[in-house]
């Protein structure tokens, strides 16, 4: 199986794909890994007739700790977030989801810029992105602009990017929603999660649940964000009860699609279930670190 | 439109000439005539065709050729031969860890990488590591327990087999087959 034929452009800077995104605007398409577009390239479901290569445009790839957040290259591949070891001491969250992405050998391809502006809803870090309230650096003809995850994310493979911006840098916040897990349920390994839920904590001394992230991957047309488990959550002592009230609500805002995964039924049951997994998780992490 | 693909594939220095659209898998077996890395789903789930490609495995069934421009491969031609084999290709052979061997390929890819990042990897660290190849023989016990056993044959400093030698001296380590029925 083929892709359709198309032209290739393998641009060296930001600048350069963003002239080339603006000169072919909508039939260009950014190659990034490459392991979501070339599977549908080959079925056909998609042909551009402009594929704009990311793969060689100069400093994309990196993981760094800034001041309150870490910054992550787009062109970063899964399995370097899964073997770093500034990620797993201060995101374990990240690395959860990094490490549950479809297969190691398509991790070593993969890449968290095409991960996140791909937002196929079973996609998983668009979840984990809006649980952290990360934020999106963008590059276009007018220069950067920064977008934020929670609104980023719009319907089935629509973001808020402008088809000539391409996405530069994922910034994860440190200092808030620092304490966070992910966690999905899968039919076999590999296969597209049937659900996956993230959460993340930020407590305060007091052991009063300050801010608080949840967001729910593969039941709905795109990332779902649980805004009322967060707010059952958010100001309060994280305890069972709150903990069994949030993920009800999380299974009742979901809104699953019956499909060779599941029934509606047992999607809606198993948001519950990992909703309380991923926070008990996450609070047992915050109070592993405050020990 | 063409355009030129340039890589170091199993220590040689290849260049062609090919589509966009060409696939990684597609150069490494019609161009190059490398068909020991096979094409089984062709839709990123099973791992056959996987590559080294810059010291990480990957499916060359979707990676397009041009992505690898300038990348150094090895495929498994290049983990080594009948002369030489690799003792994770020795391990396979000694622990039964095929029965059709299409998936072997991938297996054997696959299983370099992660014993070169990991030289001792417990079972679950193996499982994990070959989760992306599958195979419809053996049920994978037979897989898991050759990349133990080349894992072992590394430890002692094994490097390459010769396939003669473990003919000459191999004795029959089973009776009681169908023939032997009194």
């Amino acid at each position: 199986m083929n892709p359709r034929e198309f032209e290739y452009h393998s641009p060296t800077s930001l600048k350069e794909t963003v002239a080339t995104l603006e000169k072919y605007k909508g039939e260009a398409k950014i190659l990034a890994g490459g392991q979501s577009l070339i599977p549908l390239m080959k079925l056909r479901l998609v042909a551009p007739a402009h594929v704009v290569d990311i793969g060689r445009v100069r400093g994309l790839s990196y993981i760094r700790r800034e001041s309150g957040f870490i910054s992550i290259g787009a062109m970063t591949r899964m399995s370097e977030i899964e073997s770093s070891e500034l990620i797993a001491a201060s995101l374990p969250i990240l690395r959860d989801c990094a490490s549950e992405i479809a297969d190691p050998l398509v991790r070593n391809m993969g890449t968290i810029g095409g991960n996140v502006s791909h937002a196929d809803p079973t996609n998983d870090m668009p979840a984990v992105m809006v649980a952290t309230r990360s934020q999106f650096e963008a590059v276009g003809p007018k220069g950067r602009r920064s977008l934020s995850a929670t609104t980023f994310f719009k319907d089935t493979f629509t973001t808020e990017l402008l088809e000539e911006e391409v996405l530069s840098e994922i910034r994860i916040p440190t200092a808030r929603y620092k304490d966070g897990a992910y966690v999905k349920l899968e039919r076999q390994a590999g296969d597209f999660g049937i659900a996956g839920v993230a959460a993340s904590l930020t407590l305060g001394k007091d052991g009063q649940c300050k801010e608080c992230g949840i967001a729910l991957t593969g039941v709905g047309p795109t990332v779902i964000r649980a805004l009322r488990s967060e707010e059952k959550i958010t100001g309060g002592r994280v305890g069972a009860s709150s903990v069994e009230s949030a993920a009800e609500l999380a299974a009742e805002d979901s809104q699953p699609v019956a499909d060779l995964r599941g029934t509606v039924e047992y999607k809606r049951e198993m948001v519950g279930v990992l909703t309380k997994r991923a926070l008990s998780l996450a609070l047992k992490r915050t109070r592993a670190r405050l020990r | 439109m063409t355009v030129r693909v340039s890589a170091i594939v199993n220590g040689n220095q290849v260049e062609e000439e090919v589509e966009p659209r060409t696939l990684l898998v597609s150069l490494i077996r019609d161009k190059l005539g490398l068909t020991g890395t096979h094409v089984g789903c062709d839709t990123t789930n099973c791992g056959a065709c996987a590559v080294i490609m810059n010291g990480r495995a990957v499916k060359s069934c979707t990676v397009l050729a041009v992505q690898a421009d300038g990348a150094e491969l090895t495929t498994i031609e290049g983990i080594g031969t009948t002369d030489q084999l690799d003792p994770v290709q020795f391990a396979f052979w000694e622990k039964h860890g095929l029965q059709c061997g299409f998936c072997t390929p991938g297996m054997i890819v696959t299983a370099c990488q992660l014993l070169k990042d990991n030289p001792e990897p417990t079972e679950t660290e193996i499982r994990r590591a070959l989760s992306g190849n599958l195979c419809r023989c053996t049920g994978y016990v037979k897989i898991i327990d050759s990349v133990k056993y080349a894992s072992k044959l590394k430890k002692r400093g094994a490097t390459s087999f010769r396939v003669e030698q473990r003919r000459l001296s191999e004795k029959p380590t089973w009776s009681g087959g169908p023939g032997d029925n009194p």
